[in-house]
């Protein structure tokens, strides 16, 4: 039988707890509490609205079809656009999507088919470590491991850059969206003899490729706005070039310089540019999370 | 069309292993592996490389690089501390101003708001997270500058300006610019995955609070309670964004290597300083000491990042893909 | 003399949007006494019981139809405080849910709510609601403690205490005992026993045995309606309902 029955001899006389409503200071705290929470919600939401309408202001009176046909003017001459910027940036997430890909695909393959253990926790603990990793930091090392060998600025260093920023993107979702795929389909798989690694690679992969493909372009969006990592590795370039071993135009250094510069009607151009570039980068990661909120989630 | 089709049949026989088989799925299996551990590759040539090219201005000096305040190219002398002070007070103001703002929407989103407007909210959200960093920049230069220039600067001035916070001249350009901006940015972070950690604790708790007689602002406030750990992840990796950005920053502090009381003053941070300046280094030991600068910057969010995520994984079990995404 | 009856519901139904959880139910519960619900899983016991402090208004797309009232009050009536109604109707779930706090701390949240900030108070309602919940004597050197470091019947006792601490005239017990082990389920069923002089006891189970031992009163629900309700040992020997004879031997469930 229980040790600890209740002793009502020793239980002390209290007097009853006050009834009636809740205090009128609990209840003007809690609307202010459920207001303010709401307010909050609301006021995160205005500088979207802002951004939004004053690139929409400044930067579309400016954008027409020679912006993305013509070559930047020198100072003093007016018109002008940004294609060698424009088919730079796509140059330059090109490279970096060749190199980020594979590997990055491969890496979250690895972890999520074959993932356990104490290897696959610090590969995938560094690859969120690594998104952490400012990019300005990441243009610095590929400063030292790619111009300074090639003695001078590249496309393909720019590439390189961009790449290290998306891999950490690409590997943990890849991840996520294989270990979405039923296990059934595994099974069945197996069931009729298939070898391990062809049912990863001809029914697993398949199965997710619509979520890689995803991860890897939300990745790309990321990158194609990134200005920092291509300072001091891409440069700029304010002449058409397309070769990989020169300094390339891109549209964010683009647009840094010529918001910089202290003429308006470069000023003006940046709008142009910056509204470009915003659509480019956020109705790509728009669509993409539009699409995957319908798929469920694990 | 009568009688069967012919269909030859399969080999028979005991099931038996392809020879190639084992060695196929260890050979698959390895090479991805090898995809994966370049990941530490990667890591370990960033910090070498960064290490070494810090490694000149390391040796000449020492320790007093972070609390020399004299960064002169000529003389060839650097000190960095007007940029570790501008990355924290920057930051330190983006914090102030972001983490109520986004704990609140957290709040409101995860407890109170019916589930479309989740939906919908959440999604402005991660595009407010989507919108690459110069176009913020661009934003700041050249709207919220004149704004606070004009207004807000001026009125500070003269109703707070017996503080020396809000001293000086309204440049509009300077470290209360470039605290809102990074506020602006990094608002995102913390409220995306203060819901994902707040959705992620069990909603028992909150019942047992009702059920004990608590309003909603109280039974909130449990669960708020028990997320804390989970919170104060999100808050430090938002913190980690704040401190590597750099080209809103740089658009928008005004480029100063003085240290100022004031807000209103123009200043420097680390990632900025490393922009403005990298392309421009003539000397062998400047650049070496604007690598140092991205050495000390990378150590700073290496250890916040490492530290957070550890946080945020904790408080959500792991199963957060707001922890790897974000 | 007719006992004094608690809570009354009468017609009362329940609609998750479009689901009908809840038909036309009319329950009496007597008070100071131990009324257990039954029923198999998804008859809406759980739902009936949520109803009495109106936890199922947390359910979006919920709504409700006819009456249930609390010591003669009107639970459903538009002027009712749902806060200060849960105040004085206890709730224990199914499974235990101590707050991540110490175990003083989660005895003590409902006080602190009600503005009992005096330390001494606060010490003396604790002790008498843990020594109420058989609690006392195992915690009382370790209050400090956090709460999930208990066992799982500690803290399905603790959450009870937690309850009492509040003074509240109804005990709501949401099947209390399936996630524990036997010897825990006992102590808890004791536990009732003794309480019922205090407080009026709604217990849900889905097990018939422990209905039988501890409750004064049964009722028994299928599909959303009440089928039977009566003296818990003649219900269980006598049935009146084919149904009910059906569950109680078995046949279904």
């Amino acid at each position: 039988m229980p040790q600890a029955q209740p002793e009502p001899g020793r239980e002390r006389v209290l007097r009853p707890l006050h009834t009636g409503r809740p205090a009128l200071r609990r209840r003007v705290w809690d609307a202010c509490f459920v207001g303010a929470s709401g307010l909050s919600a609301f006021v995160v939401m205005v500088p979207l609205a802002l951004v939004v309408w004053h690139l929409l202001a400044k930067g579309l009176p400016e954008l027409n079809l020679d912006f993305f046909l013509h070559l930047p003017k020198p100072v003093g001459e007016t018109g002008g656009g940004m294609a060698n910027a424009i088919v730079g940036t796509l140059i330059l997430v090109g490279i970096a999507t060749l190199i980020a890909v594979p590997v990055g695909v491969g890496a979250g393959v690895w972890l999520a088919e074959f993932g356990r253990g104490r290897l696959a926790a610090a590969v995938r603990y560094t690859a969120d470590v690594m998104s952490g990793i400012p990019s300005i930091v990441v243009g610095v090392a590929v400063y030292g491991l790619v111009v300074v060998p090639m003695g001078r600025f590249s496309a393909l260093a720019g590439g390189v850059a961009l790449a290290l920023l998306m891999l950490p993107t690409i590997i943990r979702s890849t991840e996520e969206v294989v270990r979405l795929v039923p296990r059934s389909y595994r099974e069945a798989a197996l069931a009729l003899g298939a070898p391990r690694w062809r049912t990863t690679q001809d029914v697993v992969i398949p199965a997710a490729s619509a979520g890689i493909v995803t991860s890897c372009l939300l990745a790309l969006a990321r990158a194609s706005g990134e200005t920092a990592p291509l300072l001091f590795t891409a440069l700029g370039n304010r002449f058409w070039s397309l070769r990989v071993d020169q300094p390339m135009a891109s549209m964010p250094v683009f647009i840094y310089d010529y918001a910089r510069a202290p003429y308006d009607d470069w000023n003006r151009q940046a709008w142009t540019g910056a509204l470009v570039l915003m659509l480019l980068v956020t109705l790509l990661s728009a669509l993409v999370r539009l699409t995957t909120r319908r798929a469920p989630r694990p | 069309m009568s009688g069967a089709l012919t269909v030859p049949a399969l080999p028979a026989g005991a099931p038996r292993r392809r020879p190639g088989a084992r060695w196929a799925d260890e050979a698959y299996r390895r090479g991805l592996g090898a995809l994966a551990l370049l990941v530490f590759v990667v890591v370990a040539l960033i910090v070498y490389e960064i290490a070494r090219g810090a490694g000149p201005s390391i040796r000449a000096f020492g320790w007093h690089f972070l609390v020399g305040t004299e960064w002169d190219p000529v003389a060839d002398r650097y000190g960095a501390l007007p940029y570790v002070f501008g990355t924290a007070v920057s930051s330190g103001l983006a914090m102030l101003l972001a983490l109520p703002l986004g704990l609140g929407t957290a709040i409101y989103l995860a407890e109170l708001a019916p589930h479309r407007v989740d939906q919908a909210v959440s999604f402005v959200v991660e595009l407010l997270a989507s919108i690459p960093s110069i176009v913020y920049g661009i934003w700041g230069l050249f709207v919220l500058a004149p704004l606070l220039r004009t207004l807000v600067e001026p009125w500070l001035i003269q109703h707070f300006g017996f503080l020396p916070l809000f001293q000086g001249f309204p440049f509009g350009i300077g470290m209360l610019n470039a605290g809102i901006v990074l506020a602006i940015m990094v608002v995102p972070t913390i409220a995306s995955l203060s819901r994902e950690i707040l959705l992620a604790t069990p909603p028992s708790l909150r019942e047992a609070a009702l059920a004990l007689g608590a309003t909603r602002a109280e039974a909130i406030a449990v669960a708020v309670d028990a997320a804390r750990p989970g919170i104060l992840g999100a808050v430090i990796l938002a913190l980690g964004r704040a401190v590597g950005e750099t080209m809103a920053v740089t658009m928008v502090i005004g480029n100063s290597n003085r240290i100022s009381a004031s807000l209103l003053a123009p200043g420097s941070t680390m990632a900025s300083v490393i922009a403005n300046e990298f392309t421009e280094a003539t000397g062998a030991l400047y650049l070496s000491a604007l690598v140092e600068i991205a050495l000390v910057l990378f150590a700073l969010t290496l250890v916040m990042n490492a530290f957070a995520r550890l946080l945020v994984l904790w408080a959500t079990g792991g199963r957060s893909d707001a922890a790897g995404a974000a | 003399m007719k006992p004094e009856i608690r809570i009354r519901t009468h017609d009362f139904d329940l609609f998750y949007g479009a689901h009908h959880a809840l038909k036309s139910v009319s329950l009496e519960v007597p008070a100071n006494s131990v009324t257990a619900i039954i029923g198999p899983s998804g008859c809406g016991k759980s739902t009936l019981l949520r109803s009495f402090n109106r936890m199922n208004d947390l359910i979006p797309g919920v709504r409700v139809r006819g009456r249930v009232e609390l010591s003669g009050l009107d639970v459903y009536a538009p002027g009712t405080d749902v806060v200060e109604l849960r105040r004085h109707v206890g709730m224990v779930f199914q499974r235990a849910n101590p707050f991540p706090k110490s175990i003083f701390e989660n005895v003590a949240y409902g006080l602190r709510l009600l503005g009992v900030n005096r330390r001494a108070e606060l010490e003396a309602r604790v002790e008498t609601s843990l020594r109420r919940a058989a609690l006392w004597e195992e915690v009382r050197d370790r209050l400090g403690r956090s709460a999930l470091a208990l066992s799982g019947g500690q803290q399905q006792r603790l959450c009870i205490a937690r309850a009492l601490a509040v003074e509240p005239e109804v005990v709501l017990m949401d099947e209390p005992a399936s996630a524990l082990d036997p010897t825990a389920t006992a102590r808890v069923e004791e536990l009732v026993l003794e309480l019922k002089s205090r407080y009026t006891i709604v217990v849900v189970t889905h097990n018939m045995q422990q209905a039988a031992r501890i409750s004064d009163t049964t009722a028994f629900m299928m599909v959303g309606e009440l089928v039977e309700v009566g003296e818990t040992r003649s219900l269980f020997t006598r049935p009146r309902q084919k149904l009910t004879e059906d569950y109680i031997t078995g046949r279904f469930g």
